[in-house]
Order: structure tokens, then C-alpha cells, then sequence
């Protein structure tokens, strides 16, 4: 009994209780991190989509019925019509009450700038310009937030005393309270689904859809080849160079003060930001080599596999060292060469470890950001073509997302494409690893009884 | 068996790690087609001595030899030896049993496939072959295709001979085979012994002073990495000349 009150077993306890609290703690950060990011970005794929954006999908993909589409968007214009009729009215109304207009005259252009967002152009615009003004709105919880602008006016109340405005919304039905424009506040209230006809959607094609206009419509697919692209390059360079330089490291280079210095410089770099990775893969690859004049898939990709190098040759040294030596003597004594006994007993062995240290490269090389600023990424840009999948700069998932969520013209008004893109990468890295540790599996498997 | 013409011939031969002597100035013949034991306590340098006959000591850096090791009459520390060819005249066996993580066929064909340029078919009679004259064959032959982890200790072993075997060696070095295995195991191995001596010139180290006895026809007893004594079996069991192995072989130390 006595012993449970020993200094010993109380810093025991302690140990085990701090080992558990740091396991939860990580376990809820992984929920508090992925639970949005699932949650919100399968809003990216899976949401109530409008008539405007199988409108939207008929016209610029041609994809979907025409025929029903048709005649699904007549019937959503023909449940316009009284609210267009109630415009025209309170329109009129103006024309003879010079009074009204200069009273909401300013508001009016307010709430007629809401409605387009909302439904698209109002008849009798002229043609709109930027796509964005072309249709309504295609999903439907977007609409709902636009519709809740065209019916409320936003105020700012200082009363407090503090100077930290607080917002308030007022219903703009207020404002017009016995004017023609009156009934247009109830069809929006009542009527806003006859006219956008929301459906629940599964946008799969969100991953290999090009995207329109600043990434209003459409999908994420230059983004998606781009991280590709450039993590496929970065392991094709990496993975041989940096298998062979662990096989020499192992099993060739003489124990000595310059292969010491050698790993310690491997290890060094694999602990240095991955920004200075950047920096210098843009002064090396581009300005001194000139691989390509400016920023390029090839430029980026020999950046990230710089980046991964170290880790890749580290995984693989061990992997190849943790080989019993006993495979190597039996080799050796049949008479196999060094160069055999690596090919055909020590590289089949390793494999497993060598395989996890690829993952482990790839799913970083998918995610890094810094290193592509400067040798290969671009905020907008056409997806990669056949002829110049190397040479090309491209967007790419991770610098894209950054730069949609800061510096975007509307951050707000595509949420879902961000979430959608944090979600595909997410995926995508994970996909990755499941991938290897399904092969890994399976080699390991082979490799026992 | 003439002691005219010896297989290997040691001459003032010595092993060094790092200027540290494990074999000193040992000279011996080894007899063709004989089974040659090399006893000794722990640390004596059996194994070294035996690693020094196919090269395998070159691996180890900072360890190098003086004198000669004759294998029919060629001094193999000579510059300008193929080792790679050296090492295919002698085959080994190791104390634990280390068949590669390959199938059953893989593993005995490693060695063809490295030398020769076989056809399917002579593979795989090479590969029969030399499961049978392991006395294997019967055990195996109907899962070839499975990993070699697979089969026990003892059949590891046998393996293990087998695929040293399927190179076509003149000679055997075998290195404590027996003790990683259970007593039904060993008298396998040790039986099979009996069945290749003739056909292959076999060194063999032994902890155990009744295998040594047992199997082999001429016996080394190493101390501290000299020669104390070296003869016939029966000669070194019955009339040991030197005290030191009257010593060793009655218990003495060890
Ligand atoms: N790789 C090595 N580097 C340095 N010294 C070694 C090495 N291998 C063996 N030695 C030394 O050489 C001497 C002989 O070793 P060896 O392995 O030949 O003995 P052994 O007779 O086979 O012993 P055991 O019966 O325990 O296997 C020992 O003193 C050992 O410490
Ligand atoms: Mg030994």
C-alpha cells in the first residue's frame, strides 16, 4: 500500500496520464482539422445545385439533357415572370414619383445588383460581360445568402460608445413599405425555389472540370495535373537518385571522415525550410542552369525532389542496412559480385522500407507549397497540355488554395472551391499513402512466409 | 585420398584484424574428398581460418592474411585472383540456416543463374539434382514454388547445402551447421555429411567433439589461433600427442 504513494509510481502515473492527455489531444486536433475540411469540402462536390448550374454545365461542358434542361430553365423563367412584372411596375412608379426616387433610387440599385447576382441578368440588361454576371446563382446555399443581401440592408450601429460598429440587418421591405415593389420582398421569400429549382447534385466532375472565371464555376482540374504532374516528375528524379546514393552509402562508400560529413550534411538538409528550397531552386534550376527560362513543372519538380532527397535516402539507407547480413554472405559466397547481391537479394529486401520512405516523399512533395512559388506554380493558368507538360508553369493544388483564400477578389463567394481543394489534396495524399502501405503490405508478404 | 596432393594447403598462413593475429602461422593439409574438422574453445579462430579459404574474411575491413593458402597449389591471396570464380569452386554453409526470402527453386537456382547460362530445363534438373543429393527433394518437391521461410530449421539447413551444392563445387566449408538445430535435424545433416564426403573435399567447424568424431576423417585443434595438432580422427580422439588437447578433448577447458 505504501508503495502506491511512492515518489516512483506518482510520476509514473503522471507519465502515463500525460502520454494519454497528449494522444487525445491529438486525436481531437485531427477531428477539429478534418471535420471541416471533410465536412465542408464534400460541399464542393455533393450540394443543391440550381437550374443555373445545369444551365451552366449544358452550355460550357455540354453535358446533361438538353431537352429537359430546356425545358426545366423555361419553367423557371415562367416562375420569374411575376417578380420581373413586379420590378417593371415599381419601375413605372418611379418614372411618376420623383419623390420615391430620390429616396431609394440609390437603395433600388442596390437591391437590383443583388437580384442579378442572384438570378442572372434582369431582362432588358444588355449582355453581360464576365461570366459571373451571365447566370445566377448555381448553388443553392449561396442563393440563399444572396437572397438574404436583397432582402435586408445592411446598417452598421455605433451606439455603444466604443467606435466598434456592431452590423445589423434591417428588412428592406421597410424601406418600401407601400410601394409597387412591395410584393416582390413575399415572391422572394416564398417563391425563390420555383425559380432557381435547387436539386441535389454530385458533381464528381468538380475534380476534372476546368474552372471558369476566376474559379467561380467549374472545377479544380489545372490544379489537380499540376500537383501531379509535379510530384510524379519529383519522384521519377528522386526515387533513383536517391535508392542509388543509399546503396552506395551502404554498401560501397569506405566508413570514414568524408562519408560522415557526407550524412551529416544529408541529415542538415533534410531539416532546412523548405522556403530556402524554393529560393534556391529558383536561383540554381532557372537563373543558373536555365532548365527553363522561367517558372516551369520541370524547374518545380527538381526543386520538391531536391526537398525529399534527404528523407528518401535516409529511409532507404536504413532499409537496406536493416537486410540480415547473413543474405549478403550467403550471395557473396555463391560467388555473387556486389553489384548482384544489391540487385537481386539486398534491393528486393529492402523493399518494403524503400517503399515507405517513397510514400512518405511523395505525400510530401504533393503538399508543399513553398518550394513551387518561385520554380513552378502560377495563381491562374490553363491546365497542362501533352506538348508542354515540362516546360509549362501551372497552378497547383496547395499554392492555389493559398491563393484563393487570400487573395482572391471574392475569398468569400468560393468557400467551397477552397474546402473542395483542401478536401482533394487531403485525399489525395492519403490515397497516396494508402497506396504504398497496400504495397508495402503486399511485398512484405512475399518477402515472408 | 593421397596426402601427396592436398586440396588446400596452408603455408605459415596467418589471419590479422587490424594487426591483431585471430590464425597464426598455421600450416596444414586439407585431403581431397575427406571431411576435414576444425575444433578449438570459443574464440580460437575456427571460424576465421575457414572464412579465409573462399575470401569471405575480405569483407571485413582492416582484416588481411600473411603467408599462403594453396587451393591446388594456386596461392588464391595472389594479386590478380577472381574471387567471384574462387568462391564458386568452394561453396559454404553457415551456422544459422539463411535461405534468401525467395521461393524454395529460386533460392537453390541463385547460384546457376549467376554463372551459367542454363536452359529452363537444365535449371531445373540442376535444381532437382541438388535438392536430391541434399536429401531434400522428397520433403520439397511438391511446393518448389514456395517461400523458403517457410520450412524448418533443419530444412533450411539442408537447403542452404543444397544451394551451395547447385554451383558444382570442389569443396565444402561448413561452419558450426549443427547448432542451430534440434538432435533429429543434426543427424540428418550429419548423415548427409557422410553421403557427399568422397565427392567434395568438406571443412567443417564444430563445436561438438562427438560430431567431430563422428563425421569427419582428419581433425584440426586450434587454440588461441595457433595449430596445436592436426591428424587422423581416430589418431587426435585416441592418442592426442599434445596436453593441451588431451585437455580439451576430456573437458578440461573449453
Ligand atoms: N570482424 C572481426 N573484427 C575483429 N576481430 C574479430 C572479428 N571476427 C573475429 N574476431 C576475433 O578473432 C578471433 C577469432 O574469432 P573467430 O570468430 O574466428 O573464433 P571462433 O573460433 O570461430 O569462435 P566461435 O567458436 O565462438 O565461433 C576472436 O578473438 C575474435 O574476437
Ligand atoms: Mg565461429
Amino acid at each position: 500500500m505504501r508503495a502506491y504513494y511512492s515518489t516512483r509510481h506518482v510520476l509514473d502515473r503522471a507519465f502515463s496520464g500525460l502520454g494519454y492527455g497528449s494522444v487525445a489531444l491529438m486525436a481531437l486536433a485531427l477531428v477539429a482539422l478534418l471535420g471541416p475540411i471533410i465536412g465542408k469540402g464534400l460541399g464542393a462536390y455533393w450540394f443543391r445545385g440550381t437550374v443555373e448550374f445545369r444551365l451552366f454545365v449544358l452550355e460550357r461542358f455540354h453535358r446533361g439533357n438538353a431537352k429537359k434542361i430546356g425545358i426545366e430553365h423555361r419553367e423557371a423563367m415562367r416562375a420569374r415572370e411575376p417578380f420581373w412584372a413586379v420590378l417593371r411596375a415599381f419601375e413605372a412608379e418611379m418614372e411618376s414619383d420623383s419623390a420615391l426616387r430620390r429616396r431609394v433610387g440609390k437603395d433600388y440599385h442596390r437591391f437590383q445588383s443583388h437580384i442579378r447576382e442572384l438570378l442572372g441578368p434582369i431582362p432588358g440588361d444588355s449582355p453581360p460581360l464576365l461570366m459571373r454576371q451571365q447566370y445566377g446563382q448555381t448553388r443553392w446555399d449561396r442563393a440563399l445568402v444572396k437572397r438574404h443581401q436583397a432582402l435586408h440592408i445592411e446598417e452598421w450601429d455605433y451606439g455603444d460608445g466604443t467606435g466598434m460598429g456592431v452590423r445589423v440587418w434591417k428588412p428592406r421591405r421597410l424601406l418600401y413599405a407601400g410601394t409597387a415593389l412591395e410584393p416582390a420582398f413575399d415572391l422572394l421569400e416564398n417563391h425563390l425555389e420555383a425559380m432557381l429549382r435547387p436539386r441535389w447534385t454530385w458533381y464528381g466532375r468538380f475534380l476534372t472540370d476546368e474552372s471558369f472565371d476566376a474559379h467561380f464555376f467549374g472545377g479544380i482540374w489545372a490544379e489537380m495535373l499540376g500537383t501531379l504532374c509535379l510530384t510524379v516528375f519529383a519522384m521519377l528524379v528522386a526515387t533513383p537518385i536517391g535508392v542509388l546514393s543509399a546503396i552506395y552509402l551502404s554498401e560501397y562508400a569506405p566508413e570514414g571522415k568524408l562519408i560522415h560529413l557526407l550524412r551529416l550534411f544529408i541529415n542538415t538538409l533534410a531539416g532546412v525550410p523548405s522556403i530556402v528550397f524554393g529560393l534556391f531552386g529558383m536561383a540554381f534550376f532557372i537563373h543558373a542552369l536555365n532548365v527553363t527560362p522561367s517558372k516551369s513543372v520541370l524547374a518545380g519538380s527538381f526543386t520538391l525532389a531536391l526537398l525529399v532527397l534527404p528523407t528518401l535516402i535516409r529511409a532507404s539507407e536504413e532499409a537496406i542496412r536493416a537486410v540480415p547480413q547473413a543474405y549478403r554472405e550467403a550471395a557473396f559466397s555463391l560467388g555473387a559480385s556486389r553489384w548482384h547481391t544489391v540487385a537481386t537479394i539486398l534491393l528486393p529486401a529492402a523493399l518494403p522500407g524503400i517503399l515507405t520512405g517513397t510514400v512518405i516523399s511523395l505525400g510530401r512533395a504533393a503538399g508543399e507549397t513553398a518550394p513551387i512559388i518561385f520554380t513552378a506554380a502560377v495563381s491562374m493558368g490553363e491546365p497542362l497540355r501533352w506538348g508542354r507538360l515540362l516546360t509549362a508553369p501551372t497552378p497547383a493544388l496547395p499554392w492555389n488554395l493559398y491563393n484563393l483564400c487570400t487573395e482572391h477578389a471574392a475569398v468569400d463567394e468560393i468557400r467551397h472551391v477552397q474546402f473542395g481543394m483542401a478536401l482533394t489534396l487531403v485525399a489525395l495524399v492519403l490515397l497516396l499513402n494508402m497506396a504504398g502501405i497496400f504495397l508495402r503490405a503486399r511485398v512484405s508478404r512475399q518477402l515472408k512466409v | 585420398m593421397s596426402e601427396e596432393n592436398p586440396h588446400v594447403k596452408a603455408r605459415e598462413f596467418s589471419v590479422l584484424y587490424r594487426d591483431r593475429p585471430a590464425v597464426k602461422k598455421v600450416t596444414l593439409s586439407i585431403v581431397r574428398g575427406a571431411v576435414t574438422a576444425i575444433i578449438g574453445p570459443s574464440g580460437c579462430g575456427k571460424s576465421t581460418l575457414l572464412r579465409a579459404v573462399n575470401r569471405m574474411n575480405d569483407l571485413i575491413p582492416g582484416c588481411r592474411t600473411e603467408g599462403e593458402l594453396l587451393l591446388d597449389g594456386e596461392n588464391i591471396y595472389a594479386p590478380g585472383i577472381d574471387v567471384v570464380a574462387l568462391r564458386r569452386r568452394i561453396g559454404m554453409v553457415f551456422q544459422k540456416p539463411n535461405p534468401f526470402p525467395k521461393s524454395i527453386f529460386d533460392n537453390v537456382a541463385y547460384g546457376p543463374r549467376l554463372h551459367g547460362r542454363l536452359t529452363r530445363q537444365e535449371l531445373a534438373e540442376r535444381v532437382e539434382q541438388s535438392l536430391r543429393r541434399a536429401a531434400l527433394w522428397e520433403e520439397v518437391s511438391d511446393r518448389l514454388h514456395t517461400n523458403a521461410l517457410g520450412l524448418s530449421g533443419g530444412q533450411q539447413q539442408r537447403l542452404c547445402i543444397a544451394r551451395a551444392l547447385a554451383v558444382e563445387p570442389e569443396m565444402l566449408l561448413m561452419d558450426e551447421p549443427t547448432s542451430a538445430l534440434d538432435p533429429r535435424a543434426t543427424t540428418r545433416i550429419e548423415d548427409l555429411i557422410a553421403e557427399l564426403r568422397g565427392s567434395y573435399t568438406i571443412l567443417i567447424v564444430t563445436h561438438n567433439m562427438q560430431q567431430a568424431a563422428r563425421v569427419s576423417d582428419y581433425t584440426a585443434f586450434l587454440y588461441e589461433g595457433d595449430l596445436i595438432e592436426f591428424g587422423p580422427t581416430r589418431d587426435l580422439f585416441t592418442r592426442p600427442r599434445e596436453k593441451q588437447t588431451e585437455d580439451y578433448l576430456t573437458g578440461r577447458f573449453g
